[in-house]
């Protein structure tokens, strides 16, 4: 069901970039999702297909082959595939992510050598940050970066990685010495590195279609040239990637809660009890009138967070409370979607449960909403 | 899948396929005769490309070897309502309601663009072989050549006069077939038929008014030396139908996947040119085309009824037996 969302961007370009955005949603993405998420298939044709149409690539520069767009429309793009498809606008946010330590603090020379191929849309990412025993605690990471003769070996276990071993490449934040934020360091390493495997896929509530998996470093080798940045900066890049990254959450989470609204409403106007539709019942308007409040107020949440990085400001705080408010919206507003929907969106006909679902998760990845809090918290000071 | 191999057909002139011969072109809504000659195209150019012209055209562009020096393949593109819209026609003059619904590409010309881009891939791209998109249609058509545009054509042409409105296919052949002797291309790509009007006869039309053969229905082109092999999907497999160029090759569904435009065939798009022409550009009277030189007409028309209850057959033991009757009764079986 396409987004019937009027939207502005700040980019002319990305105007002319919805229509077809919005066809690949109603003819690629949702008459598969359902079936997909059931399977528990990860679509790896429909990225293939994204990152020919350049969908891959939309936030960073042209002459790397990126879209040059700013954030604010890239975001918007993101919310209108996961309104298709949670798993894929979900997706093309994680590649983003793996894109961005090189994009930002990779070397001209690393640059040129790399980021071509990873914007090309032929390959897709993964990021690689947090531990069994290091999840809210990212600092307290102890895969090893041991030094070599011209590089380094990396051993250890990371855990919760989405694309994990349907990724290409991993971009890895790994320990090069004891001095806890301090030694760490960011890695970028092909899929295909000798000892670099995944362990079979998590077992999820939702978002089955995309895969979650342990990754495991035995002794990967890797050349001096794939260290991001300078040895012991990989925190730094890492906090910095999520900033962007929540606002790619934020922005899965308004996608998911505007499908589950705009199914509600469908719902409510088709469904006739007491001889009228249920949508005349105030009681029930007003729930729906609750909803669309909250879907309208996250989105201008993370747009303003993302025209504030796009004006080069600090949005860091403004990231996570996008991110808090939206994905606890997300929650709200499908919970009360299969409220709506009474029994029929409690099974697996409706699409409402598997939104449900699908917005748990955003409460949890990329920092879970108490640490968005303390983030928050953390930039109140008095002025 | 059964495969026929054809021989080479005589030339030139109308290959095989949807080939509704000119007789009873000229009875589908007057019996005028004479339309169909080309004489309501006053452009110069066309009694000489219409006779020996297109042969012309092709030496000029052999080069030793007998390949040519370019390629140029013209794709007609129409923009029609919505597919999965309900559509509705303008009381006022029995015509298509255009502002009833969201104007998008007729879905088979999208497969039309795309196998032309497929084949300058084949060729060795833009400068051994060059797509232009065509469209005839009011300012808004436009949107139709831009996509074309988007997904890697590389200039479009626009055909838009305020005469042309009502023009029934007859009508719209003609203008189609006077830009496309005006552009004078070695292959025609069009879309079977479209999605509003559905006739799929405007493809036999401009094949028979430029002289060109037509090889309809192809789920396969190939272009190679001069010649255009298509497999031409029947009801039991595909005919194999080849013909020299100049031609028009009208394509179904199965032939590709066309792509979605990229962010950057987009931007792209922006910058590529668009040529406006108008019926006198084109040397077409515009009594000739239009609702009064349409040779067919909506006399009037009436809203579907609404859906009929179903039967519902009761299955006591005799329930395939009962439905073998019905379809058989319905002639499916």
């Amino acid at each position: 069901m396409a987004l019937t969302v009027s939207r502005e961007f700040t980019d002319p370009s990305a105007a002319e970039l919805l229509p077809t955005v919005r066809q690949m949603c109603d003819d690629l993405l949702a008459p598969r999702a359902a079936a997909a998420e059931e399977a528990g298939e990860f679509p790896r044709e429909v990225f293939r297909t994204l990152g020919a149409a350049g969908l891959l690539s939309l936030p960073f520069p042209e002459e790397h082959g990126g879209g040059g767009l700013p954030l604010h429309d890239y975001l918007q793009v993101i919310e209108e595939l996961a309104s298709a498809w949670a798993s894929v606008g979900l997706g093309v946010s994680v590649h983003t992510l793996a894109c961005f330590p090189l994009a930002i603090f990779g070397s001209a020379e690393q640059q040129q050598r790399w980021l071509p191929a990873m914007l090309g849309g032929e390959l897709l990412g993964a990021y690689c940050l947090s531990e069994a025993d290091a999840g809210s605690d990212a600092a307290a990471l102890t895969t090893r970066a041991e030094r070599t003769q011209g590089g380094y070996r990396v051993s250890g276990v990371k855990s919760w990685i989405s694309h994990g071993g349907v990724a290409d490449f991993y971009v890895a934040m790994v320990r090069t010495s004891d001095d806890g934020p301090k030694g760490i360091s960011c890695l970028l390493l092909d899929a295909d590195s000798p000892g670099l495997s995944a362990r079979p896929p998590e077992r999820k509530l939702g978002f089955s279609a995309s895969p979650t998996a342990q990754m495991v470093f035995d002794d990967v080798p890797a050349d001096g040239d794939r260290l991001i940045g300078q040895e012991g900066s990989g925190f730094g890049i890492a906090l910095a990637a999520l900033d962007g990254g929540r606002l790619g959450m934020a922005a899965c989470a308004v996608g998911i809660a505007q499908a589950a609204l705009d199914l509600a409403v469908r719902y409510a106007h088709e469904r006739h009890q007491f001889g009228r539709a249920i949508a005349d019942f105030q009681g029930l308007s007003f729930l729906l009138a609750d909803m669309a409040t909250q879907v309208a107020a996250a989105r201008a949440l993370y747009l303003t967070a993302a025209r504030k990085r796009d004006r080069g400001e600090p949005f860091g705080v403004e990231a996570a409370m996008a991110k808090l408010f939206a994905t606890d919206m997300a929650m709200r507003v499908t919970t009360d979607a299969v409220q709506v929907l009474g029994g029929a969106g409690y099974v697996k006909d409706y699409p409402a449960e598997r939104y449900f679902r699908e917005a748990k998760a955003l409460q949890i990845v990329e920092g879970t909403n108490q640490i968005q809090r303390v983030v928050i918290g953390r930039g109140l000071r008095p002025s | 899948m059964r495969g026929l191999r054809r021989d080479r057909c005589p030339l030139p002139g109308p290959v095989t396929g949807l080939t509704v011969p000119l007789s009873d072109l000229e009875m589908i809504g007057s019996n005028r005769s004479g339309r169909l000659t080309g004489e309501s195209v006053t452009d110069p150019s066309w009694d000489q490309q219409n006779t020996d012209g297109p042969a012309i055209a092709r030496a000029l562009r052999l080069v030793p070897g007998g390949a040519f020096a370019v390629v140029r393949i013209v794709v007609c593109v129409k923009q029609v309502p919505d597919s999965w819209a309900e559509k509705k026609l303008n009381p006022a003059d029995n015509t298509l309601d255009r502002d009833a619904a969201d104007a998008v590409v007729n879905e088979l010309d999208e497969f039309a663009v795309e196998e032309a881009l497929q084949i300058q891939e084949r060729l060795g791209g833009p400068d051994d072989c060059q797509v232009t998109v065509l469209t005839v249609g009011p300012e808004k058509a436009i949107e139709s050549v831009r996509k074309g545009l988007q997904m890697g054509a590389g200039d479009g042409v626009h055909v838009v006069d305020d005469a042309i409105h009502g023009s029934d296919a007859l009508a719209t052949s003609a203008i189609l077939a006077a830009a496309i002797e005006r552009l004078a291309p070695d292959l025609v790509l069009m879309g079977s038929e479209s999605t509003d009007a559905r006739m799929s006869v405007v493809p036999a039309m401009v094949a028979e008014r430029t002289g060109r053969p037509q090889l309809t229905f192809a789920g396969k082109v190939d272009i190679a030396d001069g010649t255009v092999t298509v497999q031409r999907v029947t009801d039991y497999g595909y005919d194999v139908v080849e013909a020299p160029l100049p031609a028009l090759v009208s394509v179904v569904e199965k032939i590709n996947e066309p792509r979605y435009p990229s962010f950057k065939g987009i931007m792209a798009a922006k910058k590529k040119p668009v040529e406006t022409l108008t019926l006198a550009d084109l040397g077409v009277e515009p009594a000739v085309v239009g609702l009064s030189g349409s040779w067919s007409a909506v006399q009037e028309f009436a809203a579907r009824p609404p859906r009929a209850a179903g039967t519902v057959v009761t299955d006591e033991g005799d329930g395939g037996t009962k439905a073998a009757d019905f379809l058989s009764a319905q002639k499916f079986i």
